[in-house]
């Protein structure tokens, strides 16, 4: 059997030593898991190392470290590959961390209770029926649920929590776990407050609209939940389904970006800031006081963009429409007037590759 | 690119009436709007005879577009209806495993290859220490973009960097996000982000930043003095975009390459490379 070098970062508070990195030589088939290393260095060299595990199957959540740098669960990281990958990254051994975001207890345990369950507990995370509740169960037809079925795969190994890059600057984003948790509500049939928490979490300066849309939770999650895409969804909603227009610009970011490509096939750039700091509207950015403040705000940036010659003047006052423009508006309000949301849920469907005939779902009307 | 590509014997036939990927805002606000734009752009570069796919020049356009894709290909009753949307200008997206979208990145390292790169350079860049930045679009996820064929997509570019004569600099920041989704939504997360980077490829002596990404590319440049202020320290790093840095190896001029427009200078690069010219 092969040898693997794992460098694990240690540290232990009580010590009083700063953190450190050690090497482990485990002897292991290149199929078994980064966490079968671990556990025999554990066993065999240091039985201080510590690390959280239970199941070793992908299903409780525990093992949750940083491999090379990547959020993962340790038990399904073959070794072989974490090796072959530390190769290519041109390390000499396999590197485990403790996740990032949140603080370490010891070695490669971190400190979920400070800031993965915090947030979501921060989304009200249970069902808010309206009315009494039925003497049975409730009864909803299975479609109406397939849309959730992806964020209640969610086992809360904190993997996106660690990766999120909006978490790493922003400490207080609700974050990509807890904001899944809450799509699994808002999209719940049973619960009666979609608006509400879609209002509470658009308008939170630190929700919805403070996600970077950069795929690092869609990387990690070994549940394919996809988090972002469950941010996307709420956002989806709010705008779409209540039109909630917040304070952050969510709704007129994606009224202006949605409208312009209407209007002129690509992006009318100098338009953007404008147009989503007024809820979509040139004039209502040139009226409205927080916009106007945003907008001065946002000055010296197009200062230095025109003397710099990165924005030419002209380009930034006339855009051009493209050839077959009206070909682009058809499709639009082809789309927007039939009524129905009608997605490919990846999901539930399957990655590409085998061809799926007629998954293809209609939802509900629009709001 | 346009000046770019004919050194590297690329052919471009502009899509001009190709409209935009939707950045992923118009994903957000609708999948079958966004699937129906992507696959009119997809349709138009099929029709275009004798080219082998597709080139973008974006690393957000790559990732917004493969996701369309992923979604066209998947299923045969969503990809009809899409193309119902496209009939009435005579056009039609066909799943076609041979027919590629590819960022100038991918296709200068699969297709035209780094030995036939390093060839072509006639002025290796010597001692420039060039910082990676590949914008998420372009990375992530993995299983979307081709890496369990190509897994060292998220490589490519200190490989090109090392190919041209050029050190590729390690730092934290590299495939990590630079903030302009955000930049109207949450100003501050969005410009720590930048900030961040570009501090962090400072610390690591990097004389430039390079991204496939336009969008990174206004962030990191034109944003970077106002990002500056939010992470409190002077930055004031050239970022390139990635075409100019090979065009710079191929033999254009710097003025050629647009580095004359960026609002971060591109002196001391210059300087640097009229030096290697020199030399």
């Amino acid at each position: 059997m092969p040898d693997y070098t794992l460098k694990i970062r240690r540290y232990n508070p009580e010590s009083g030593q700063t953190a450190y990195w050690e090497n482990f030589t485990v002897q292991l088939d290149p199929a078994r898991s980064v966490l079968d290393g671990i556990l025999q260095a554990r066993n065999d060299q240091d039985g201080s190392i510590a690390i959280r595990c239970s199941c070793q199957a992908a299903i409780c959540g525990s093992c949750g470290v940083r491999i090379n740098g990547k959020s993962r669960l340790a038990c399904n990281t073959k070794i072989g590959e974490a090796a072959e990958r530390a190769t290519a990254m041109g390390k000499d051994a396999i590197v485990v961390e403790p996740m990032g975001n949140m603080p370490v207890i010891k070695d490669l345990i971190v400190d979920m209770d400070a800031v993965h369950w915090k947030k979501v507990h921060r989304v009200v995370p249970w069902l808010l029926p309206a009315g009494e509740p039925p003497e049975r169960e409730y009864i909803v037809p299975a479609e109406s649920m397939i849309d959730v079925t992806q964020a209640m795969a969610c086992i809360h190994c904190g993997a996106c929590v660690s990766a999120c890059l909006a978490l790493e600057v922003d400490p207080d984003f609700v974050g990509p776990a807890a904001l899944a948790k809450a799509y699994r509500f808002v999209g719940d049939p049973r619960d009666a407050h979609e608006e509400e928490r879609l209002k509470d979490l658009a308008e939170d300066e630190h929700g919805i609209y403070d996600c970077t849309h950069c795929f690092a939770c869609v990387e990690v999650c070994p549940k394919g939940v996809a988090p972002m895409d469950q941010i996307m969804r709420l956002r989806r909603r709010a705008t779409g389904d209540y039109g909630i227009k917040d304070s952050n610009n969510g709704y007129g970011h994606e009224k202006a970006f949605v409208g312009l490509i209407e209007r002129y096939g690509t992006l009318h750039e100098s338009q953007l800031l404008p147009r989503s700091y007024g809820q979509g509207s040139l004039i209502r950015s040139q009226l409205d006081p927080s916009s106007l403040r945003q907008l001065i705000t946002a000055l010296p940036t197009v200062v230095n963009g025109l003397k710099s010659g990165k924005v030419a003047p002209k380009a930034a006052i006339w855009h051009h429409k493209l050839p077959d423009q009206k070909q682009v508006r058809r499709i639009y309000n082809e789309v927007h007037s039939h009524g129905e949301r009608i997605e490919l849920n990846m999901y539930i469907v399957g990655e590409s590759g085998g061809e799926n005939e007629g998954a293809m779902a209609e939802g509900g009307a629009e709001g | 690119m346009a000046a770019v590509a004919p050194k590297l014997d690329i052919e471009l036939i502009e899509l001009d009436r190709a409209n935009c990927c939707g950045a992923g805002v118009i994903a957000e606000h609708n999948q079958e709007l966004v699937d129906s734009l992507n696959a009119r752009t997809f349709a138009m570069a099929q029709g275009v005879e004798g080219a082998l796919g597709m080139m973008n020049i974006c690393s957000t356009c790559q990732g917004a577009q493969a996701e369309c894709k992923e979604r066209l290909d998947a299923d045969s009753a969503y990809r009809e209806h899409i193309n119902e949307h496209l009939e009435p200008e005579g056009l039609a997206y066909e799943k076609n495993a041979a027919w590629w979208n590819k960022n100038f990145l991918w296709l200068l390292v699969e297709d035209i290859g780094l030995d036939a790169l390093r060839e072509r350079v006639v002025r290796p860049l010597t001692g420039l220490r060039v910082a990676p930045f590949y914008g998420c679009y372009i990375v992530r996820p993995q299983s979307r973009l081709g890496f369990d064929e190509k897994p060292e997509r998220d490589l490519y570019l200190e490989k090109v960097i090392e190919a041209i004569g050029a050190t590729p600099v390690d730092y934290a920041g590299k495939h990590k996000c630079c903030g302009f989704p955000l930049i109207t939504m949450n100003r501050t997360t969005s410009l720590r982000q930048a900030g961040r980077h570009i501090a962090d490829a400072i610390d690591a002596d990097a004389d430039c930043m390079v991204t496939p990404c336009p969008l990174c590319h206004l962030n990191l440049d034109l944003q970077q003095p106002d990002a500056a202020k939010y992470v409190e320290r002077d930055l004031g790093m050239p970022v390139l975009h990635f075409p100019q840095l090979v065009g710079l190896a191929l033999g254009l001029e710097p003025k050629e390459l647009g580095m004359n427009k960026h609002v971060v200078k591109t002196g001391d690069v210059q300087r640097k490379i009229a030096q290697l010219a020199a030399a």
